[in-house]
């Protein structure tokens, strides 16, 4: 997927303007924290449980080669294949010669973010593979030839009346006079499609919330149940992962699905949560003959040992973007690559660069509610406070932006002078406001008076006030 | 050796120590956290109950996600509940049953209106019926294993998902489901003793995908009934 991650602000813009689009946000800003807070109410053990989950993820982080290792040992004693690719180049070619040596035409696909960061769909249309996405979400968007707008629900971005429209629209051999109007039509219509899709399938591929070292065994976490027709109907089974999905054990693994669910949806356990470990075995009734894992680093294990390393923390349960004002405001697409929110704001520049994903970091209020909610304690802010230092040292910031700060910096450091220039300015605005106290608009503050007042100083700044009021105490 | 492994390990220990391998006495301790593969913090909520305890908490956690539950005294009282379960639901008196101990100690034929057909499903099957390793009370999780006698694709092809349950299967959290199977596999749970699938499930299947509406049925099971078999003597 190209990234749009430049046009931030244009695609802020157009999106706020989209009737659409803020219908749905206010259905996800009303309901995802509300279940997430009525969930972690139900569970006094919740913030210790946070600290354990940070703890086993970091523990992991400093011991991260050795326990890819093992994983890659444990699979292939279970008959499995690890591949590791460094870019998603490699990662694409590695599923599609297993496609190709398999001689596959249809691909069932689980949801997977490594997926869609790799864009592993065109990639198998190019070459005459039918990828077919059988989460509902994503079914929906592969058939609109949208990006997910959310990590975990990823047509979250839609109404039900643009599902149907895009059903009525390529489900062309069903009637055309059908009742769509409720998602429980819809739901029951791509049940029934998808189901011959999962049976004609040659490869199905999922993602992973885990892999446990332990067992050489990966994870999923899902409701729908699409994950595993995926994984146990067609000949082969590929898992997309990224490496910092490692816990060490299954109890590991356990101790960090306590908070999973609950910060992403609030349910206490999502309804299909799987162990897989290798193809089947000879006298299994059913399941897949090949087991292939493909480990992706695309510059994670750059980001180990830096101030970034939190960031590979995350178990992608979307908590953040769901309590974030901006992603509230502008929803997914905005963002312009496959991470929004928060963690997008974070993830998209140290995975294609701070040049491309600029904006990200400056998308934010500082408001800290994403730290807060954050399942695995990331300090999110913080680390797009650092990602804006960065772009001020490589001069990305925009020309205007570079002059204000560097004559605030300046001033900062003369305190004199600030305290000269903040009381000139502040008996002149004072004086200029003092009939309607007020501003509708001020010369360089454009951007604020845009959209709201400026309020008038009172003529005095708050230096000059406890100056005199300590004056008067003295006395 | 693939160069992209090397090269990406290698990466990993530029990042975290200047390129070296980890200690050896570093990967001691890591060999014995595997090996001891300790539990953390477990949640109060199970904690300290008994046999009927662990039950009424399972049967709390598991109706709050819309499932059903039904106890019987035991496994001969399975096919007349299995019946009517599926005369209630309007549905025909069919079902597909794994194999195994357990379900191969049913007598089917008792209940002579019940047509069954055992092991792997066919896509068209619409009721079918198996038997968990374990359930977990903590969150009203069944766990159920691939193998031989039972066809992982039971849990998920059919409409309508029965779950006969041996109230001796029931624990409290995930931590004593795990503890459970390392020990029937001589505790020694390595990658080549694992089940192939290990399914935890809890309820019926269902998306919120649209208008974060919930809906049941999404593709797996959108019915799941669990016939709670009180019998102590049943393992």
């Amino acid at each position: 997927m190209i990234p749009t991650s430049q046009a931030f602000k244009a695609n802020a813009h157009e999106a706020l303007r989209d009737a659409y689009l803020q219908k749905a946000l206010e259905n996800m800003r009303a309901g995802f924290p509300q279940k997430r807070l009525e969930a972690i109410s139900r569970l006094p053990e919740f913030e210790d449980l946070r600290d354990q989950a940070k703890a086993i993820k970091d523990h992991v982080l400093e011991n991260l080669d050795w326990y890819l290792e093992r994983f890659e040992k444990n699979v292939t004693a279970a008959g499995g294949h690890v591949h590791w690719a460094r870019t998603p180049a490699e990662a694409r070619d590695i599923v599609m010669d297993i496609c190709r040596r398999l001689g596959a035409r249809t691909v069932t696909k689980g949801k997977s973010m490594i997926g869609e960061e790799i864009a592993i769909n065109d990639h198998l249309e190019k070459n005459g593979i039918v990828p077919v996405e059988t989460d509902l979400g994503e079914y929906i968007i592969q058939l609109r030839h949208e990006a997910p707008s959310h990590i975990i629900a990823p047509a979250i971005h839609l109404v039900k009346e643009q599902v149907e429209q895009t059903f009525r629209e390529v489900h062309t051999d069903l009637d055309p006079r059908r009742v769509l109007e409720e998602p429980r039509s819809l739901v029951a219509e791509a049940r029934q499609v998808l189901r011959d899709k999962f049976l004609a399938a040659d490869v199905g591929i999922t993602g992973a919330n885990f892999l446990v070292a332990e067992t050489g065994t990966s994870v999923i976490v899902t409701n729908e149940g699409n994950g595993d027709l995926t994984q146990l109907l067609p000949k082969a089974h590929i898992v997309l992962a990224s490496l910092e999905k490692i816990v060490p054990t299954l109890e590991d693994a356990s101790a960090i699905i306590r908070v999973l669910a609950r910060s992403a949806t609030g349910q206490d356990m999502s309804v299909y949560t799987t162990f897989s470990t290798g193809p089947k075995r000879p006298d299994d009734a059913d399941g897949p003959r090949e087991y292939h894992v493909v480990l992706l680093d695309n510059g994670r294990s750059a980001l180990l040992g830096t101030d970034f390393q939190p960031m590979l923390r995350c178990i992608r349960c979307g908590a953040c973007m769901n309590h974030c004002p901006v992603y509230g405001a502008v929803g997914g697409h905005a963002y312009g690559w496959v991470y929004p929110g928060p963690m997008g704001a974070v993830l998209t520049p140290s995975l294609i660069g701070i040049e491309t994903a600029k904006h990200l970091p400056n998308a934010s209020t500082f408001c800290g509610k994403c730290e807060s909610v954050c399942p695995m304690r990331i300090p999110l802010p913080k680390m797009m406070r650092h990602y804006r230092e960065r772009e001020w040292q490589k001069k990305l910031s925009p020309p205007a932006a570079r002059i204000g700060l560097g004559a605030w910096a300046f001033l900062a450091r003369h305190p004199f002078l600030y305290h000269w220039a903040a009381g000139w300015i502040a008996a002149t605005l004072g004086w200029l406001g003092r009939r309607h106290g007020s501003f509708h608009n001020l010369p360089l503050a454009g951007g604020w008076t845009a959209t709201r007042d400026m309020p008038a100083p009172q003529g005095k700044t708050f230096q000059q006030m406890w100056s005199e009021r300590r004056t008067r105490r003295a006395a | 050796m693939s160069s992209a492994r090397d090269q990406i390990l290698g990466d990993i220990r530029k990042s975290l120590r200047g390129g070296a391998a980890l200690p050896a006495a570093a990967a001691a301790q890591l060999e014995a956290r595997l090996k001891n593969h300790p539990a953390g913090l477990i949640p109060r909520r199970s904690g300290g109950r008994d046999r009927a305890g662990l039950l009424q908490l399972f049967e709390e956690q598991i109706t709050m996600v819309s499932a059903t539950v039904r106890r019987v005294r035991s496994l001969t009282d399975i096919p007349a509940a299995v019946a009517e379960y599926l005369s209630s639901q309007n549905l025909p008196a069919e079902a597909t049953v794994a194999t195994g101990t357990l379900l191969d100690g049913i007598d089917w034929k008792q209940h002579p209106m019940l047509r069954i057909r055992r092991g792997t499903p066919d896509p068209k099957d619409q009721v079918g019926v198996s038997a968990p390793f374990a359930a977990i009370a903590e969150t009203g999780t069944l766990m159920l294993l691939s193998g031989p006698d039972s066809p992982s694709t039971l849990n998920f092809l059919p409409d309508t998902h029965i779950v006969v349950l041996p109230a001796s299967r029931v624990v409290g959290p995930m931590e004593d489901a795990w503890q459970r199977l390392r020990h029937s596999r001589n505790n020694d749970v390595v990658a080549a003793s694992m089940p192939r699938t290990v399914n935890f499930i809890t309820g019926p299947s269902r998306t919120a995908d649209i208008e974060q509406k919930i809906e049941m049925g999404a593709h797996g099971p959108r019915r799941q009934h669990i016939l709670i078999v009180e019998d102590e003597q049943v393992a």
